[in-house]
């Protein structure tokens, strides 16, 4: 034990004495304050002391979605990085990756999560579901045999839904509204 | 019967110790040079005479001193106590959070069925005690989290024998902040093992100078996690449709309302559920034990597996202890899916590994300076030149760059004195893109 003891004792880089702030916590303020967001993208804190749950506004600028706001929340736990953050769409949307729950199918927010990745990696991955909806991966199914059947439908339907308009059984909430 | 050598007050049968001693009565070629020849200038003595120092502080050491905590009372603890108890470890803690469950019983071989329901770490550190007499094995039904440093700090060394990552992270954490470099006795060894079926690992961790479990945490095998689509639209596997009703039911029907995965009706609705997909889909295998299996994650466990690696890691403690071997360096993995393979390696530690990486740096300033004044100083200073930094205490945020919400709520405290928000001695997260993860500053005013 004592051969153990003075390891430390011999060991010259300097001494060390490490934070008490957990490292999920330090990587989330890491990951936050070096986020490098495009002007679509807003963070917004209902608690600014509460790093781990918050939520993001994507306004597109491009594709179908241009016009709308659309808010995620995020979740993130003590296990961060190990584990992803939780996020889901907050209001009810029209959108092939999207389910009516606001469940969102992105591969890096499950299955391809790693720890390398960050909360940039995955905003960037949310704003380019807006922009290149995938019908291969679908969680509302109608939508994306919709985008693949008939394009110009599609792009009816999400602008009918963006604006708060039934569509099926369905209403969806108007994400027309300032961002 | 105590007798010289032994080391030992407490009584212990002749013979108790013939085998143990054939490793601490003499020298070996891997005895280390080093422990001998500290005694000889200790006690000034000759040549020959220091071994016979040596054996017996060693002896004293472990079996009257040595303090050993054991994390987990599971398939790996009830092994890790039984080997420690019968090796000569003498005061042994145990924590275990769970109850015995019945499934556990093919393996947990300290429980019997009467034993059903009842804490682990208490009923492990009873059966130990009746088994190994002289033993002190002291267990506590509950987190690693109640914990404080000080309850950490009274042992020598600890051994893990977890099946949560999240645990272990916590733990690593704790022994690393630990180290005191004015304290060397602060060092806690820290033996960590793990199985997973039929592969295995055990590991020794020196805190804060070898490789820590952080720095390994890209090394984790991903859990299995399917694509939400595939659950959602083209189930093919039964796990699909548990994920299914455990993922996009359960919020579904009941909201924000949280699962408990050691809930059996619980349990009982997402069988029911999965199993109605499961038919749907024609799909066949969705069971109540393959359902609880998925939702908490349960991987098979192999007694024999959990016997290697159990002993891995106790010889390592005596190795520790005793100094009477070389230790693991550092990363020992045993894959038995494929024949028997294993290897040893060094895991490096890494230099941007957010526990045990980075810099700690004592940071002294005036009581006057300002949040404003302070950061200028670190983005000057020559040796650490850090562009834009983003600072913190460990409750409370203290200047935060971006995003622009935050800048904004923690401008106001760029005026304000840093003594005002850090106390003496207090700490300070620093993180910026130029870093290779975080610095941490010990404020000490002048």
């Amino acid at each position: 034990m004592i051969k153990i003891w003075s390891m430390k004792k011999d060991e010259n880089a300097a001494a060390k004495k490490k934070p008490k702030t957990s490292a999920a916590q330090i990587r989330v303020q890491k990951d936050l304050t070096e986020l490098d967001l495009p002007s679509t993208m807003k963070t917004s804190f209902a608690d600014p002391a509460d790093l781990l749950n918050f939520t993001l506004t994507i306004t597109p600028d491009e594709g179908m979605y241009k016009g709308g706001s659309f808010k995620f929340s995020f979740h993130i736990n003590t296990n961060y990085p190990h584990e992803p953050p939780k996020v889901k769409c907050i209001p009810k949307i029209y959108h092939p990756n999207v389910d009516l729950e606001g469940n969102v199918c992105l591969n890096i927010l499950r299955e391809d999560w790693k720890p390398v990745l960050n909360l940039n990696s995955v905003m960037v991955g949310l704003q380019y579901l807006f922009l290149e909806p995938n019908a291969d991966d679908p969680l509302n199914k109608e939508a994306a045999e919709e985008m693949t059947k008939n394009r110009d439908r599609f792009a009816a339907n999400v602008k009918n839904t963006m604006r708060g308009g039934h569509l099926g059984s369905q209403r969806y909430d108007n994400v027309m509204g300032a961002a | 019967m105590a007798t010289i050598g032994n080391g030992s007050a407490t009584a212990d049968w002749p013979g108790r110790y013939f085998h143990i001693d054939q490793i601490l009565d003499k020298p070996g070629p891997r005895t280390d040079p080093g422990f001998s020849a500290g005694a000889e200038a200790r006690f000034k003595l000759s040549f020959r005479k220091p071994f016979i120092v040596w054996k017996v502080e060693v002896k004293a050491f472990l079996r009257d001193q040595a303090k050993i905590l054991v994390i987990g009372a599971g398939g790996l603890g009830c092994e890790i106590l039984a080997n420690l108890a019968l090796t000569g470890f003498k005061d042994i803690h145990v924590i275990d959070m769970d109850t015995i469950d019945i499934s556990n019983l093919n393996r947990q071989f300290l429980f019997r069925s009467k034993d059903v329901g009842k804490s682990k770490a208490n009923v492990a550190a009873e059966f130990i005690m009746k088994r190994v007499p002289g033993v002190k094995v002291t267990p506590y039904f509950g987190k690693i989290q109640d914990k404080d440093d000080d309850y950490y700090m009274q042992f020598h060394l600890v051994i893990c024998g977890l099946d949560s990552v999240e645990a272990r992270r916590w733990i690593n954490a704790t022994l690393v902040n630990l180290v005191d470099p004015e304290n060397p006795e602060s060092l806690k060894p820290l033996i960590d093992g793990g199985t997973e079926g039929f592969k295995g690992q055990a590991r020794v961790i020196l805190p804060t100078i070898t490789s820590c479990y952080e720095c390994s945490l890209d090394m984790l095998n991903k859990q299995t996690v399917f694509p939400i689509c595939t659950i959602a639209n083209t189930p093919r596997l039964p796990e699909h449709c548990i994920e299914w009703a455990s993922v996009l039911e359960w919020p579904r029907i009941y909201g924000d309302k949280k699962m408990d995965t050691d809930n059996p009706d619980h349990i009982s609705w997402l069988y029911k559920t999965a199993s109605a997909r499961a038919k749907e889909f024609n799909i066949e295998g969705v069971t109540w034990s393959l359902t609880q299996g998925v939702v908490k994650n349960i991987i098979p466990a192999i007694a024999s597996t959990n016997a290697i690696i159990a002993a891995a890691c106790c010889n390592e403690a005596f190795k520790i202890a005793t100094s009477s071997a070389a230790c693991l360096n550092n990363y020992f993995m045993l894959i038995g899916t494929d024949s028997v393979y294993s290897y040893t390696f060094e895991h490096e530690k890494r230099s941007d590994c957010p526990v045990c990486g980075g810099e700690s740096l004592d940071f002294p300033i005036s009581r006057d300076l300002t949040v404003e004044e302070l950061i200028e100083m670190l983005t000057e200073k020559q040796d650490i030149q850090i562009k834009k930094p983003s600072l913190s205490a460990p409750t409370k945020q203290i200047y935060f760059q971006a995003p622009p919400q935050l800048e904004q709520a923690t401008r106001p405290n760029l005026e304000k004195k840093v003594s005002e928000l850090i106390p003496e001695g207090g700490e300070i997260t620093v993180t910026a893109s130029t870093l290779p993860f975080s610095l941490s500053l010990n404020v000490i005013y002048t």
